[in-house]
């Protein structure tokens, strides 16, 4: 038998994300991949993964999943919840660190509690072959991932090893930093010249909180309107993952990885590379607050964050039997 | 207008040629777009082309922003490019009333006549500015100033794929089954988006099109034969 997962519960929308989706924005395919790739890049190294190897990205609410394999290995990182093992030896495995499940184990991840996003990584990866050369899912396109959409009850998930073997498992040497509070650095532009300084300093000075209607296409936020200097439709351009629209209404979208490749609205500001994780984690009704810096900090925080990552991975510690 | 270079954040640069929509402007776009693909420039990782920029994204753990800039800067004053490839698509449209349910609507906005406004649709040598909106979907101008409308007040929620639609002087196919908001004024059988395929648009930016009239019934043959994979799209070299 094929090993696999056979998804119980799907959780509120559980996708497959891995790398990005490159090349293709040109006939208007989004590139994709994780909201927060910092905590897909460390589950992936807690199961001993090679980045950018596909993993499950959940909002709010994790799946619940039955083991079809000899055995599977698994990390949850990005949220405070945990990974609760319902049969078998029932336990409950605290996100950041790796744990080894045995054939027809039920596991669960819960509520997210303190961030919107949670990725789940196994050892070995999804056997999913890639669409334009990635895994990562594109719901609204239906490309990519587990059949272009969010996973289903009954989906059963092919994984690429039928088991895992028996080895001391791995934790982070600290709880990751959500940075569920931090002040999200934004350059201005590539339109701060729509917006009266009036209106510039109302993004830059006042709380936003991200609305419920947000996805992984944009999240939008409530709060002070934006004044517009001019006209609030441009010739449509390109964007990125964190450009900020500030549609007619004044109120500011920050589109996130799935975000069209063009668009119509003039564009405020846009968030730092190294801040959209901090967006992608942030819950509808959590606070926002944006300050602006140049592109030569935002470089070069881009890099630190890289470095600080990579030194995350290399002090992954071994577990004492104690706290398996 | 000179050449401006705005940063969109530390991921790309978009390199803004003008404010608004004329061929002119667009071929600049287009040619620096191949000039920058040309060139493989470190770290600098795919380019978009639209109306009136070109947005370059790139890695900001290879590059900077201030490499890419000097860089298409030189490629500004000194690229030399040869003569832009495109092809001339000929695509059958079907603007009978079944395949086109707001041409009614768009004679009454336009005080023309169908056939008039089929007519006008199918003489014009359409420009493909960019793609964007959804995968495939092509913004192509110009549309004869008499059928120059607005988008619909009310967007639709699903429209057909397929459907040959207007608005805002532009004219498109929706290439996939998506919500919309411009004038539905026929329908192509042809496939313009398909995951089997190497490059899965049919279309590119700075491609020409025209729509070929065809009845209800060409419109059945042609389509199983597109759902058999027998149908070749009618292609030659674009010679502006």
């Amino acid at each position: 038998m094929t090993p696999a997962l056979r998804i119980i519960a799907p959780g509120v929308h559980t996708t497959v994300q891995g790398l990005e989706r490159i090349g293709y924005r040109d006939i208007g395919v989004p590139a994709s991949g994780p909201l927060d790739w910092i905590s897909l890049r460390l589950a992936n190294a807690l199961v001993g993964n090679a980045h950018g190897t596909p993993g499950l990205e959940m909002l709010l609410q994790g799946p619940t999943c039955e083991v079809l394999a000899d055995s599977v290995r698994l990390a949850l990182v990005g949220c405070g919840a945990s990974i609760e093992v319902r049969s078998g030896d029932a336990r409950i495995v605290p996100a950041g660190q790796s744990i080894r499940l045995v054939r027809g184990e039920v596991f669960r991840v819960g509520p997210l509690i303190d961030s919107a996003c949670a990725y789940v990584a196994i050892e070995g990866g999804l056997d999913i072959a890639p669409t334009l050369g990635s895994v990562s899912t594109y719901v609204r396109g239906a490309i990519g991932g587990f059949q272009g959409r969010r996973l289903q009850k009954g989906d059963i998930l092919p994984l690429k090893l039928p088991g895992a073997d028996i080895r001391s498992e791995n934790a982070l040497r600290r709880p990751l930093d959500l940075a569920l509070d931090q002040a999200v650095r934004v350059v201005l532009g590539p339109q701060a010249d729509y917006f009266t300084d009036e209106g510039v300093r109302t993004f830059l000075s006042s709380v936003y909180t991200v609305s419920p209607q947000s996805d992984r296409m944009g999240f939008r936020l409530d709060g002070p309107q934006i004044e517009h200097a001019r006209d609030y439709n441009i010739v449509s351009d390109g964007v990125v993952s964190g450009s900020i629209q500030v549609p007619g209404s004044g109120r500011p979208i920050v589109l996130m990885v799935d975000n069209q490749t063009t668009g119509g609205y003039p564009k405020i500001a846009t968030v730092i590379s190294a801040d959209i994780p901090v967006v992608g984690r942030r819950r509808p009704g959590r606070a926002i607050r944006f300050v602006s810096i140049d592109v030569r900090e935002a470089e070069l925080l881009r890099r630190e964050q890289q470095a600080v990552t990579q030194h995350e991975i290399e002090g992954l510690r071994p577990l004492t039997h104690a706290e398996h | 207008m000179s050449v401006r270079f705005l940063p969109a954040g530390d991921t790309a640069i978009v390199v803004e040629f003008g404010d608004g929509i004329d061929r002119a402007l667009n071929e600049r776009v287009l040619r620096l777009g191949a000039l920058v693909r040309d060139a493989g420039l470190p770290g600098v990782i795919e380019t978009l082309p639209t109306f009136r920029s070109l947005m370059i994204h790139y890695d900001p753990l290879v590059t900077c922003g201030e490499n890419v800039v000097a860089a298409i800067g030189d490629l500004l004053d000194h690229g030399v490019s040869g003569p832009r490839q495109s092809k001339l698509w000929r695509i059958p449209a079907c603007y009978a009333a079944t395949h086109a349910p707001d041409l009614e609507d768009v004679a009454r906005r336009t005080g023309l006549g169908t056939g008039e406004i089929i007519r006008l649709h199918s003489n014009t040598r359409f420009q493909i500015y960019m793609i964007g909106f959804s995968p495939g979907f092509p913004y192509m101008g110009d549309l004869p100033q008499p059928l120059v409308l607005p988008r619909r007040t009310d967007p639709r929620v699903r429209v057909p794929a397929g459907s040959v639609a207007i608005a805002a002087g532009m004219t498109s196919i929706y290439p996939v089954e998506s919500p919309g908001g411009w004038h539905l004024i026929g329908a192509t059988p042809v496939r313009l988006f398909d995951l089997r395929w190497p490059r899965p648009a049919l279309l590119s930016p700075g491609d020409a099109v025209t729509f070929e009239p065809i009845d209800a019934r060409e419109f059945e043959l042609i389509h199983a034969a597109v759902a058999t994979d027998t149908y070749v799209v009618p292609c030659e070299a674009n010679n502006p």
